[in-house]
């Protein structure tokens, strides 16, 4: 794979943190610019052309998107902030009439800070409960559990399709059908999957499906919602304001259709731009493409990493993508952290934002690597290296 | 590699290793926990303090090596030490770490002025230090660096 050239910033650093944010391609980072000199304008708005040019090419991303991850209808995409902020609009507005008192929600030991707290505050608010899927030792879901916690009063799953530390892909084709059998819709959060996999959201037949931007080459300040057109319908609207309305008075107002209902204000429309450029670059290249180097790289570095003696990697399902989260020996993941900063290689150290699943495996953090298309066989050698320091630096040796 | 070397000294990597005053003091006046919930460092202080001065301090927690060493040598230099002297220490140990400048021999502390090369680690380094200050002040609120 020969991207890096499209990276400027990678000559600089070895970046193995794409998990937080990816590189952004020099693509990506002109159409932002070209926008600003030659497109910018509000959307929906301007009768000039101008106006109409910018909403063109803002509603030919939501086109794009809808392609990438094969929903049926534009009109399921709606844009956000964020993965935090799609899940987030999907638990307040399902909190008005879906989600009720005493029911029970469940999310998995695995999950993200963004996919357990939106769904904490409305459990708090109304007075359901969260019940959480436990996971195996190697960082599976246990589906037996899964099938066992439906009762009647379970009215969501919200669950991750990639662990963010573990890595772990999980089974959320069944998870979904096992879920609809009990009547029970799904969000999946997307955020770590969208960048690496394929994703078919019509396929999956989710209900709901969250992703963000920054993490697929795109820039930041943007995320996707899908939702099935069902459940948008049956949705209120989540904030209120310009765009997401279609006739106001101070009596009534009356909400603009699909998408737009969700979409109040003015979006971050360059960024928008910049993402559906991110979403080209990525189909160039082909997600198949993209699957393979990132397992290749995986596989090699899991194997270097295991030579080291005291290194113990967490999550080590076979259905797993390239992230590796370890700790080595009793050396705090931020000494390592610094040291690797030392000689330019970023990484991630702390509690990945999943503090229950760092208490699941018993270890206050971990250190973290994650590919992206641009990481090379090199980094992993750096890396290597690196940790050799932070052994000398403690005084060990690794053979 | 000479820039960690300073930062990592052998003394640094023992105590963060083995750190003093490492235990709960079952009779202490006061109680103060320090968190830096986006790093996970984490200590509980235990101080005996009478007639302004610590007659007795220890700690318990986690966290990585400069925080802990950093929580044990302050431990030992604040021992028998009337508060307004800890919070002069205080003061010249923040400079030190932070413009690795010193008017004072600081003793053991001085091992720390490798910090000072690494901005992001201040704050670990002056979690137990904020954490003895807010102690003295009567303060109830977990404190945080962050």
């Amino acid at each position: 794979m020969n991207v890096r050239k499209d990276f400027p910033i990678l000559e600089k650093i070895i970046y193995l943190d794409s998990g937080a944010t990816t590189q952004k391609p020099r693509c990506v980072i002109d159409a932002i610019q070209k926008f600003y000199l030659e497109d910018n304008a509000n959307i929906h708005r301007g009768v000039y052309e101008l106006s109409q040019r910018a909403t063109k090419k803002f509603e030919h991303v939501r086109e794009q998107v809808k392609n990438f991850i094969h929903a049926e209808h534009s009109h399921e995409i709606i844009f956000t902030r964020g993965t935090t902020e799609s899940i987030n609009l999907v638990a307040q507005c399902l909190s008005h009439n879906h989600i009720q008192k005493d029911d029970e929600i469940l999310i998995s030991a695995m999950e993200h800070h963004s996919n357990i707290v939106p769904w904490q505050l409305i459990a708090e608010k109304i007075g359901a409960k969260i019940k959480v899927i436990p996971i195996t030792d190697l960082g599976e879901i246990e589906l037996e559990s899964f099938r066992k916690l439906f009762t009647a009063k379970t009215k969501m799953v919200a669950v991750t399709h990639v662990s963010n530390v573990l890595g772990t892909v999980n089974p959320i084709k069944e998870m979904i059908r096992i879920a609809h059998e009990n009547n029970v819709p799904v969000l999946v959060d997307g955020a770590q999957a969208v960048p690496h996999l394929s994703v078919n959201v019509t396929e999956l037949d989710c209900d709901f499906y969250a992703f963000s931007s920054h993490k697929m080459y795109g820039p930041t300040g943007v995320g996707v919602l899908y939702g099935k057109t069902e459940w948008l319908k049956k949705m209120p609207p989540y904030q209120g304001g310009g765009d997401m309305i279609e006739r106001v008075s101070f009596e009534k107002t009356t909400y603009n259709k699909l998408p737009y209902k969700f979409e109040a204000g003015t979006p971050d429309i360059s960024n928008v731009i910049g993402l559906g450029v991110a979403i080209d670059y990525l189909n160039q290249i082909g997600m198949h493409a993209i699957t393979e180097h990132e397992k290749k790289l995986l596989a090699i570095a899991t194997e270097e990493l295991k030579k080291i003696p005291e290194l113990k990697i967490f999550g080590e399902s076979e259905n797993k993508i390239g992230v590796i989260s370890f700790t080595l020996n009793d050396i705090h993941p931020h000494d390592i952290g610094t040291i690797l900063d030392h000689e330019n290689i970023a990484v991630r150290a702390g509690h990945h934002c999943a503090m229950p699943l760092m208490q699941r495996f018993n270890v206050p953090a971990m250190t973290r690597i994650s590919f992206g298309i641009y990481n090379t066989e090199k980094d992993i050698e750096n890396l290597i290296k690196g940790l050799k320091i932070v052994h000398e630096v403690f005084h060990e040796r690794i053979t | 590699m000479n820039e960690l070397r300073e930062l990592y000294q052998e003394m640094i990597i023992e105590h963060g290793r083995h750190p003093r005053n490492f235990c709960v003091l079952e009779n202490a006046s006061c109680k103060q926990e320090g968190f830096n919930p986006l790093c996970g460092d984490h200590l509980i202080l235990f101080l005996i303090e009478k007639n302004g001065v610590i007659e007795n301090i220890s700690f318990q927690g986690s966290g990585c090596a400069i925080s802990m060493a950093s929580a044990s040598l302050m431990t030992d230099a604040v021992k028998n030490k009337s508060i307004k002297e800890a919070e002069k220490l205080f003061q010249q140990f923040h400079l030190l770490i932070t413009e690795n400048k010193s008017e004072e021999n600081l003793g053991k502390l001085a091992v720390l002025a490798g910090v000072s090369e690494f901005p992001a680690r201040v704050k670990c380094a002056t979690l137990a230090w904020h954490t003895l200050k807010a102690a003295l002040q009567n303060e109830t609120q977990t404190v945080s660096t962050e």
